[in-house]
């Protein structure tokens, strides 16, 4: 073995580590293990939007509809259809992705700004939805009325409602297991397409490569994932919000990505807990907190475009 | 009585839409030639207001409605060159980025300085007046309204037809590297086209506060449709802006009437049709969305 690959297992090694550990670090360290259960839900998301964003190289804006969506599904389910969390989870999962499915199709030949453009316009379409239908939705004050059930293992009933740390683990799981398929994915030749698109789309053309169909599997891949998400976040709070639909809530995302590092699998995640963290502790001492995170958006995109990971990995080299 | 709520909201939509046709027209201006998506556009038509209602009590509403928008202008001639040159040439996702925190610490800053709650600016009194008692709901300052619109966007297209700048701006919007081979500045082309969108943001920002009052998230609502109205008309042409933005104005006017809880969702209807029947939308000329 030579030293890269070496590595590469260390550093992944490390991240699951610190992970798996977090509720036992993160409370001596002053944070509650709540907070680790939201920034994993959160990377989870900006992780989403950079396989469409970072590695296929398409601007969505909008993506914040998938999630909200995801975030709907599973509260709707749990309210109104099935007291499972499982059955949530997948419900909110195939609404996002769905949607995003149908929505992709009219969006695939758009490019640059007019993609990004048309994203934002159509996120808010859902937005507008939740806000207006307030008899199945709640409307302004959101959907309440739903709690995460217990998990049924078949030997023994695991509590996640109460137990934090449980909860916690719960979503680690889920969290593992979407990040393994979009990493699978990623290797996969699929994955290798969508990087080539990204290189070089008039060159992949050229190589008898469907862009648009490409463009439009990665989006759809990326709203599951999004809607993934939106789902595990209605868990956390045990509530659906029509701003978590809002196109405020795709620039957080965007930001988290590019702020860790859209070029890197990993970066969105260090983004998003970056991001989370300091808008937590920000909100706590200032009223002013939005000032701060606008400021914080102007001084990465100029002076860290290439997030923290970038500027670790151009610094050492 | 049912022509006249359909006559009121008909009146209702085309003076939103007018204002929707000004906000469009500056983010479309410095979308076509500079590739940026101004997201803190709302946030100039915000500056734009507060800076009529600061100065009116010293310049009248007649000064303010001149100046304030040549102040905004400054403003954003200056954001130009400070915040958003450096990003030309870069992922449009930049820009985007950056204007969208922007649009954030101007909406918290005017919260800071001027108060969470609507301010009032005063308009002169015999534009207040109603023209009559049957048409109660046409203030003069509505028709004024519509009337400064309609100079203002008249004067923007003999701009860009006759003048010297305007047929620049038009050759850039096509092809800039060519305009910068032929030896024209292309950075002092974009500032100055970044500050004419600028200016038609705080035109349409006084003209709101005289109807509206002031409040600093009153351009955020005004953002989305703007963008729908250039999307709806063809991204690249501004008269498909102009008949894009009175076309939705008049779309949720009229659907209010009948289906009121709708009237906002009309309009994202209108921009799937249009991107269903005709991607390059009305007035966009084939390929220039991709």
């Amino acid at each position: 073995m030579t030293a890269e690959p070496i590595r590469k297992l260390i550093v992944l090694a490390a991240i699951w580590i610190v992970l798996l550990l977090a509720p036992f670090w993160m409370v001596p360290l002053g944070g509650y293990t709540a907070l680790a259960t939201r920034v994993l839900v959160l990377g989870l998301a900006a992780m989403s939007l950079n396989f469409l964003l970072g590695f296929t190289g398409v601007l969505s804006f909008g993506h914040a509809a998938y999630f909200g969506l995801g975030a709907y599904g599973a509260g709707l389910t749990l309210k109104y259809l099935a007291l499972s969390t499982p059955l949530a989870v997948v419900a909110g999962m195939l609404l996002g992705g769905l949607c995003g499915a149908i929505l992709g199709m009219l969006l695939v030949r758009r490019r640059g700004v007019y993609f990004a453009m048309v994203t934002i316009a159509f996120g808010q379409v859902f937005y507008y939805i939740a806000f207006q239908w307030s008899s199945l939705t709640g409307g302004d004050d959101g959907l309440r009325g739903f709690s995460r059930q217990p998990l049924d293992l078949g030997l023994i009933k695991l509590d996640i409602l109460t137990d934090a740390n449980n909860f916690y683990y719960f979503v680690l799981f889920c969290f593992a297991l979407a990040v393994g398929v979009m990493g699978f994915i990623l290797r996969s030749p699929f994955g290798r397409t969508m990087i080539a698109i990204r290189e070089n789309e008039r060159r992949s053309r050229f190589l008898g490569i469907p862009v648009e169909r490409h463009i439009w599997i990665a989006f759809t891949l990326s709203c599951f994932f999004m809607g993934f998400a939106g789902a595990l976040y209605a868990l956390v709070n045990n509530f659906a919000d029509p701003r978590g639909l809002h196109y405020s809530q795709s620039g957080d995302f965007v930001m988290m990505a590019v702020m860790g590092g859209m070029r890197s699998f990993w970066g969105p995640l260090l983004g998003a807990a970056v991001f989370v963290v300091l808008q937590d502790y920000l909100s706590s001492i200032t009223v002013n907190w939005m000032s701060f995170v606008g400021l914080l958006f102007i001084l990465v995109v100029l002076f860290f475009p290439r997030g923290l990971l970038g500027f670790f990995q151009r610094s050492k080299a | 009585m049912m022509t006249q709520l359909l006559l009121f909201n008909v009146t209702n939509g085309l003076i939103i839409g007018a204002f929707y046709v000004l906000m469009a027209l500056g983010l479309s201006l410095i979308l076509n030639l500079s590739n940026v998506i101004n997201f803190a556009h709302g946030g100039f038509l915000v500056i734009g207001g507060y800076i009529a209602y600061a100065i009116s009590p010293y310049v009248g509403f007649w000064g303010a409605l001149l100046l304030a928008p040549l102040l905004t202008a400054v403003i954003g001639l200056a954001v130009e060159r400070v915040l958003i040159r450096p990003l030309y040439g870069r992922d449009p996702l930049y820009s985007l980025l950056l204007t969208f925190g922007l649009a954030f610490m101007i909406e918290d800053g005017t919260r800071f300085i001027f108060g969470p709650q609507g301010k009032p600016v005063a308009i002169p009194a015999f534009l207040a007046q109603p023209l009559s008692n049957e048409l109660f709901f046409i203030t003069g300052y509505r028709l004024f309204m519509v009337a400064v619109v309609f100079v203002a966007v008249a004067l923007l297209f003999l701009l860009l037809r006759y003048t010297r700048l305007g047929v620049r701006i038009r050759a850039g919007t096509l092809d800039l590297e060519t305009v910068a081979a032929l030896g024209i500045n292309v950075r002092m082309l974009r500032s100055l086209n970044f500050a004419v969108g600028i200016f038609l943001a705080g035109l349409s920002g006084v003209l709101a506060a005289g109807q509206l009052g002031l409040e600093p998230t009153m351009g955020t609502g005004l953002l989305m449709p703007s963008f729908i109205a250039i999307i709806v008309g063809g991204i690249g042409s501004l008269p498909g802006t102009l008949a894009g933005g009175l076309l939705i104005g008049v779309a949720s006017g009229v659907t209010a009437v009948f289906f009121p809880a709708a009237s906002e969702a009309v309009i994202y209807v209108m921009m799937a049709v249009i991107l269903l029947t005709r991607p390059r939308g009305l007035f966009g000329e084939e390929g220039m969305m991709s």
